[in-house]
Parts: structure tokens; C-alpha cells; sequence
């Protein structure tokens, strides 16, 4: 295809895609942050988002892209160049993986607090140590108060649809905050998939022109970003900025309402599966929700057990009311946490238990620890799940450990038996 | 500066440094720019100085050393007359009083609690060649 011309600017060529493409999770990342047509990308490839970076990369070399890659010495000076970027006023992404989100969370902090609508593609991986590629959501949950919006996908198509959903969710001249779409590493990350993508145009469209608000290229107006406040100015900002975090619920919803009408796929900021006439759930992140969903299907059909499944699509801003309202009618609940939880109970246990404590519901609530470092979550090990909280959800009590570790070799860990 | 509260504050605390568009600002002297009350000009950043240099207009040359080599912007010189310190701004680094070239020195560091003109009164004399 030609390259357009216009005022003597040379424009992005155009990619003609097919209804359904064969993706894997990185592609698509990659073909929405192509769509979305970024200003500056500052990247520093780690395993396993580095397919994202370099799709881009290749995207732009090949002139599908209109924009700047910056290759950078670390995933600290990715994000830096980031908020860089985006402070000057432009449209800006990156990727990154474990590590190298370690590495990041310094600057993800000034990200937010710079109110920079930054989109982050996070492949989810293990942190060290010991040192692992494979996905678990311990990058993930180290994010969690970093002030950004966190969205979770559980395939490449959701990778591919929220990733263009998060420029547009982020961009909003109500929320100007930082957002993360989490994916799992290499299961859905290198596992090519069908996707339907959008056309290039209805792609850009559809998360349209990005919004300048005080670029620090416009000279007319110089401004300050990342000032310094102290005990008689800091605590404001700060609330400012979790107040638009908060509200930030609303326009994820409309933006979700309107990708929906234009796609018919549907997205709530909490999934819910065979929750109609549930009466025990699990609620978990990642793949492991579509397996969670053929083990419920497949109790329901075999052994009579009506299983459900939650998952928290939206992970920060927490969506404390929906969650106690999809899980209000069921006896018992396992929240599964794919992060070693470091001495207390898993993150979805926790923030479960907490949505639940403000409703009427008491279902019985349990946790369980799974899959670190890319460990298999068995329909096994599920359905074994499944039949602990039918146990509990009979006596009406907890008749199980409050948290148990699942798939694990040796002798049977858990706590407060 | 009033203290505003959280839903008053600029988000991001992205703040501007003048309050009208700036675009001839570098044709400007500081006193005729329209300063915002956010903008580090308009506050003493300067609480924790030890030491200070005081000016002695009579021995001065007008040489500009000082005003070049300020790294605060804190020597107020006009039309290439100098005309003081800037003490709102000036961290006391010394800088100043190192490279002033005069004989005796037309900036000299005291400490913060000394008062100027008292050190005005006791200026050093010329120091004689040493042969």
C-alpha cells in the first residue's frame, strides 16, 4: 500500500487485517498499540512481553507507525522516558514484564501522581527469587497501589480489545490516570488465538484524537510537573488523585457500554460465569478464569454441582459493590491468589472478604494460593476446589483451611486449619 | 499562598509559573514578569543559609563575575550595573564572594545573624601587593 502524503508529512501506512486473525497475547498488544498510533514508545524488552516491544518496534521500522521508539538502558528510564513524553504532551506506552515492573515502581508512582495517562501492557510474570519466566500475578499485585488504573485480560482477544479500551479509558479528560492491561504470561501471551480485530480506522476512531491537558511543549505556558509538597499541600494532591481514581469507575463502564456497541463484545469491570443460580464460586485473575469456567461447566453437567465464577476484570479501581453483589447469593466462595502472598492472606481473599463485610452476604470464604512461577492450575486441581467449598458451602462454615497452597508437591500446606 | 483544598488543587500538581501567557518572556526583566504565586520566584527558598554574601557597592567594578557564575540567579544586576543579592533565592554557596576579582573583595561571606551594614563598617582594607 502506498504511503499517503499529506502537508508533506509522510502518514503511517495502513494494515489490512482479516476478520479473524491467528494472535497471540503479544500481537495483540502490539496491533492495538500499532491502532492506537502512540507519540513515543520507551521500551527495555523482558520476558515474556518482549514480542510486544518488538512487533511494535517492527510495526514502526516497517512505517505503520508515525511515532517515536526510544530504546532506553533500563525499565526504570523506560518508564521515565515515559512520563517524560507524556508530560510533554503526546500519547504514550510502553511494555514490560516482572523485573522489570519491578524496576518501574518508582516512576510508575510519579506517573500517577502526575496524573499522565500513561497505558502499560504488563505481561504478568514471577518476581525472583528464584528467577522464573513463566506467569504468575506477583507483578500484578506489586502494582496495586501505584495509582493506576488495572485491568485484567484473560485471552489475547480481551488483551486486544482492552489495550485499545485503556488509551481511551485513561485519555479521558475525567480521568487522566495511568493504565495497566494485565495479561498472562505465555498462556495467553504465546498461545496464538483467534482474534477479530477492528480496522485501523475504526480502531483510531474509536479511541480518537489524544487530548493535550498542560503539555509542557506548549512555551506560551510553562508549568512544573513533579513538584515537591510537604505536609501542607502533599495530602491534598494525593487525595485529588484518588478521588479521580475512584470515579474513574464510571468512565471504564462507558467505555466498555460503547465498545460494546460497537463490537458486541461485552466487558464488565466484574465477570460473572453460570452466576445465575450459583451457589458456590471461585473468584480469580488471568487464564485461569476460562479454566475455572470449563470446570464449572463441566460439574455442572456431570456431577450436579451448580458452580459459578467471578473475576475481577477491573482490579484497581476495586469494584467493591459489584463484586458483593455477583457473589451475594452463593454459600461458599474460594479466592484464588496467583502471588505468594507474603505472610498474610491472598489479595483477592482480602479485598473479597472486605466487599462482602459491607453486604448482607456471609458465604463462606476461603483462599488458595496456586500456579506460582507458571505451575499448571489443573481442571483437577479446580474441580478439587470446588469440592472443598461444596463442603463448606453444606456445613455452612468453614470446614476447609482458611487458605491452602493448590498443585503444590510434599506434604498438604495450610494455614488456620 | 492560601492553602486550597483537595478538590481546588491543580491535578497532577502541575503548576504554572506565570499567571499570563509568556511567549515574549525572555524580553522581560524578572520585576515586569507576571509571576505565579506557585512559581519558586515569588517564595524564599533560601531558610536554610548559614552563610551570606554581603555586597559593598564602593569597591565593586561592575565586572558581572558574580552574576555569571551564580548558579541561582540570585545576583540582581541591571544594564550591567550590579545591583545586590537577591537574599529570597541565594542558598549562601559562596560562589559569588570566590570569584569576585576586585582588591578588597566587593563580596565577602558573613554569617545569616551578622548585619550588613555593621560589616559594611568593618570592610577590609586593600590588601598590598606582596613583593
Amino acid at each position: 500500500m502506498a504511503r499517503e502524503k499529506e502537508e508533506g508529512k509522510v502518514m503511517a501506512e495502513k494494515l489490512k487485517l482479516q476478520e479473524v486473525e491467528v494472535w497471540d497475547g503479544n500481537m495483540a498488544f502490539a496491533q492495538a498499540m500499532r491502532q492506537a498510533q502512540i507519540d513515543v514508545v520507551a521500551a527495555y524488552p523482558i520476558t515474556p512481553s518482549t514480542p510486544t516491544v518488538h512487533g511494535y518496534a517492527k510495526f514502526l521500522s516497517d512505517g505503520y507507525i508515525d511515532g517515536e521508539f526510544v530504546l532506553v538502558e533500563s525499565e526504570h528510564a523506560a518508564m521515565s522516558g515515559c512520563v517524560g513524553a507524556a508530560a510533554a504532551g503526546g500519547r504514550v506506552a510502553t511494555a514490560t514484564s516482572s523485573q522489570g515492573f519491578a524496576l518501574m515502581i518508582e516512576v510508575l508512582y510519579q506517573a500517577s501522581g502526575m496524573r499522565l495517562p500513561i497505558v502499560l501492557g504488563l505481561v504478568n510474570r514471577a518476581l525472583a527469587s528464584p528467577l522464573n519466566v513463566n506467569g504468575d500475578h506477583s507483578d500484578m499485585y506489586l502494582g496495586r497501589d501505584a495509582g493506576w488504573i488495572m485491568i485484567d485480560a484473560f485471552n489475547a482477544q480481551e488483551a486486544y480489545d482492552l489495550m485499545l479500551m485503556g488509551f481511551k479509558i485513561g485519555e479521558d479528560l475525567s480521568v487522566r490516570l495511568p493504565v495497566i492491561i494485565n495479561q498472562d504470561g505465555f498462556i495467553t501471551s504465546h498461545t496464538a488465538q483467534n482474534v477479530k480485530p477492528l480496522s485501523d480506522d475504526t480502531a483510531y476512531n474509536f479511541i480518537g484524537d489524544y487530548k493535550e491537558v498542560n503539555p509542557m511543549l506548549d512555551f506560551a505556558k510553562p508549568i512544573t510537573y513533579g513538584a515537591q509538597t510537604e505536609e501542607d499541600w502533599h495530602f491534598e494532591f494525593k487525595a485529588r488523585q484518588h478521588k479521580a481514581l475512584m470515579d474513574s469507575s464510571k468512565v471504564i463502564s462507558d467505555v466498555f457500554e460503547e465498545f460494546k456497541s460497537l463490537t458486541n463484545r461485552e466487558y464488565k469491570r466484574v465477570e460473572s460465569y453460570l452466576m445465575d443460580d450459583a451457589e458456590v464460586a471461585i473468584v480469580a485473575l488471568g487464564s485461569t478464569v476460562e479454566s475455572a469456567v470449563q470446570a464449572a461447566k463441566d460439574l455442572r453437567k456431570n456431577r450436579g454441582i451448580k458452580a459459578g465464577v467471578v473475576a475481577t476484570r477491573v482490579i484497581r479501581p476495586f469494584p467493591i459493590k459489584e463484586v458483593a453483589e455477583a457473589l451475594k447469593n452463593v454459600k461458599a466462595i474460594a479466592t484464588l491468589d496467583r502471588s505468594a502472598p507474603g505472610g498474610t492472606m491472598g489479595m483477592l481473599f482480602n479485598e473479597i472478604s472486605a466487599a462482602l463485610y459491607q453486604s448482607e452476604s456471609r458465604p463462606v470464604i476461603s483462599n488458595y494460593i496456586y500456579g506460582l512461577g507458571g505451575r499448571d492450575m489443573t481442571q483437577a486441581d479446580i474441580k478439587e476446589v470446588y469440592a472443598d467449598i461444596v463442603k463448606n458451602a453444606k456445613a455452612g462454615k468453614l470446614v476447609t483451611p482458611l487458605q491452602q497452597f493448590s498443585g503444590l508437591r510434599g506434604p498438604k500446606l495450610s494455614f488456620f486449619n | 499562598m492560601e492553602y486550597k483544598g483537595w478538590d481546588q488543587v491543580e491535578a497532577g500538581a502541575v503548576l504554572p509559573s506565570f499567571n499570563d501567557e509568556s511567549c515574549d518572556i525572555v524580553n522581560k526583566k524578572q520585576e515586569e514578569r507576571n509571576y505565579a504565586d506557585t512559581n519558586s520566584y515569588t517564595a524564599s527558598v533560601a531558610d536554610w543559609r548559614v552563610f551570606k554574601p554581603v555586597f559593598n557597592k564602593d569597591v565593586c567594578i561592575d565586572c558581572q563575575n558574580c552574576w555569571v557564575f551564580c548558579p541561582d540567579t540570585a545576583i540582581v544586576s541591571r544594564d550591567k550595573a550590579m545591583l545586590g543579592i537577591d537574599y529570597d533565592h541565594c542558598k549562601g554557596c559562596g560562589i559569588c564572594a570566590d570569584v569576585c576579582p576586585t582588591n578588597p573583595k566587593s563580596l565577602i561571606m558573613f554569617f545569616e545573624n551578622d548585619d550588613n551594614d555593621t560589616m559594611l563598617s568593618q570592610w577590609p582594607e586593600k590588601k598590598k601587593k606582596e613583593k
